[in-house]
């Protein structure tokens, strides 16, 4: 084991390097992912007929899915009909479809979760379809998704190494060429990338647990 | 669609499939296993032990799948004792999933109300006896579902395995890939194989789930 050899200042940089892309694509997944989510999970609430049952075949299918095999898709399979997507975009496509059922299914839940007299007295106020869900169901529907989105988030991190398999240079990829250069390295490098991962997630979920005790 | 990749090439499909299959099961059970004792630590009245299962579960739960599959891939072939693709990747899958598992089963045997450990207790029954005779009984049912579900997560994440080349669908997949040139048709297929695990197990979650909710 060579820890010095394997923290010299190329090889942290070169992981740094790769840290930066694994957030950037996550980052921008985990807002695009919870928009198309809350669209999509808004849908599957209200019943729309036609566009719901559409939905609800779609997030059943991408949800039973393997992720690996998505991003591989994106990357390597549309180009067969003429979709070429370049290694971030495929992975942030990947990515934000999948993750976007999985929310969807959080807000969908969240919103159900939302006891019907609440809906019933608000109708019965006056308020329409539209305002009772606006103004009544989504503010505490929200408040209740806030845990499980988070988890969310952070398995969205985590799975941006599955990148791997379409050689994004994210983290993950980097850690494994530095692998690659010595036995020597192996132990000392897949510690430092799994505190590095630690540390991103725990920062997540305090922030949540922050969010929480401020809702309860 | 050109079905002909499917029929020419089935016998490779299949066994990817085995792989996926096997892979899936034998992670179940040792993720299982693992899961239970480290959820048994969780509430046990030792301190230290209480110590050791939740600094096991917030440690795997936080880094990525492909890391612990890289941990035991790499790790020990730097240490002169290498494994294969499959073997390292399931033992991955076993230990990653086990944390998941841990706190479902936690969960199941707190969701038990304290009254029937006092009762159980009081007459006269050991703590091992009142786990065994009462407690675990009526959380196993409880555990089914959330179990299910990993079960499903862990098909679709033993598609890492293709990474250290262990003998996964996506593995095999590429085999055909790499034959005909037909990426979108190839993975379609691969999708399909896939779906014919995973949707019939989320069907049946979702019907226990609600067997449960009629229950309680």
């Amino acid at each position: 084991m060579d820890f010095a050899g394997a923290y010299s200042a190329e090889n942290l940089r070169f992981l740094a390097d790769g840290l930066y892309v694994t957030l950037i694509v996550a980052g921008a997944s985990i807002v695009l992912s919870f928009l198309i989510g809350c669209i999509v999970g808004v849908i599957r609430y209200t019943r729309l007929p036609v566009l719901s049952p559409i939905m609800l075949v779609g997030v059943e299918l991408i949800r039973n899915l393997p992720l690996l095999l998505i991003i591989f898709f994106m990357r390597f399979a549309l180009p067969e009909v003429g979709i070429k997507l370049g290694l971030v975009a495929a992975t942030i496509t990947g990515l934000t479809i999948f993750e976007a059922a999985m929310i969807a299914e959080i807000v969908r839940g969240g919103l159900a979760s939302i006891d019907k007299g609440q809906i019933e007295a608000a109708r019965s106020s006056g308020l329409s379809a539209m305002q009772t869900l606006w103004h009544i169901v989504l503010p505490q529907g929200l408040r209740r998704m806030v845990p499980p989105l988070v988890s969310q988030f952070i398995s969205l991190l985590k799975d941006t190494s599955l990148a791997v398999v379409i050689s994004l240079p994210e983290l993950m990829h980097h850690a494994g060429i530095v692998i690659g250069h010595g036995y020597t390295y192996t132990i000392p490098i897949l510690l430092l990338v799994a505190v590095i991962y630690f540390s991103v997630n725990f920062v997540l979920s305090v922030i949540s647990r922050r969010l929480e005790t401020r809702h309860a | 669609m050109d079905f002909t990749i499917l029929t020419d090439y089935f016998d490779v499909y299949l066994e990817g499939f085995r792989g996926t299959v096997l892979s899936s099961l034998l992670a179940l059970i040792g993720s299982f296993v693992l899961g239970a004792l480290i959820a048994v630590f969780r509430i046990a009245p030792v301190r230290p032990l209480r110590w050791f299962g939740t600094g096991y579960v917030e440690f795997i739960r936080n880094i990525p799948l492909l890391l612990v599959v890289y941990m035991f891939y790499y790790g020990p072939s730097a240490l002169g004792l290498p494994l294969d693709g499959f073997t390292a990747g399931t033992i991955g899958l076993a230990v990653y999933t086990s944390s998941f598992i841990a706190e479902a089963i936690r969960a199941g045997i707190l969701a038990i109300p304290k009254g029937q450990t006092e009762a159980a207790r009081s007459s006269g029954l050991s703590y091992a006896q009142t786990m065994i005779h009462i407690i675990l009984p009526q959380a196993i049912k409880l555990v089914i579902p959330p179990l299910g579900n990993q079960f499903i997560n862990l098909i679709k994440n033993s598609s890492v395995l293709t990474i250290v080349a262990g003998l996964d669908l996506m593995y095999f997949a590429d085999i055909v890939n790499a034959d005909t040139y037909r990426t979108f048709d190839t993975y379609i297929f691969v999708a399909l194989f896939y779906l014919a695990l995973t949707l019939p197990l989320s069907y049946g979650v979702r019907v226990w789930e609600r067997r449960l909710e009629r229950k309680y």
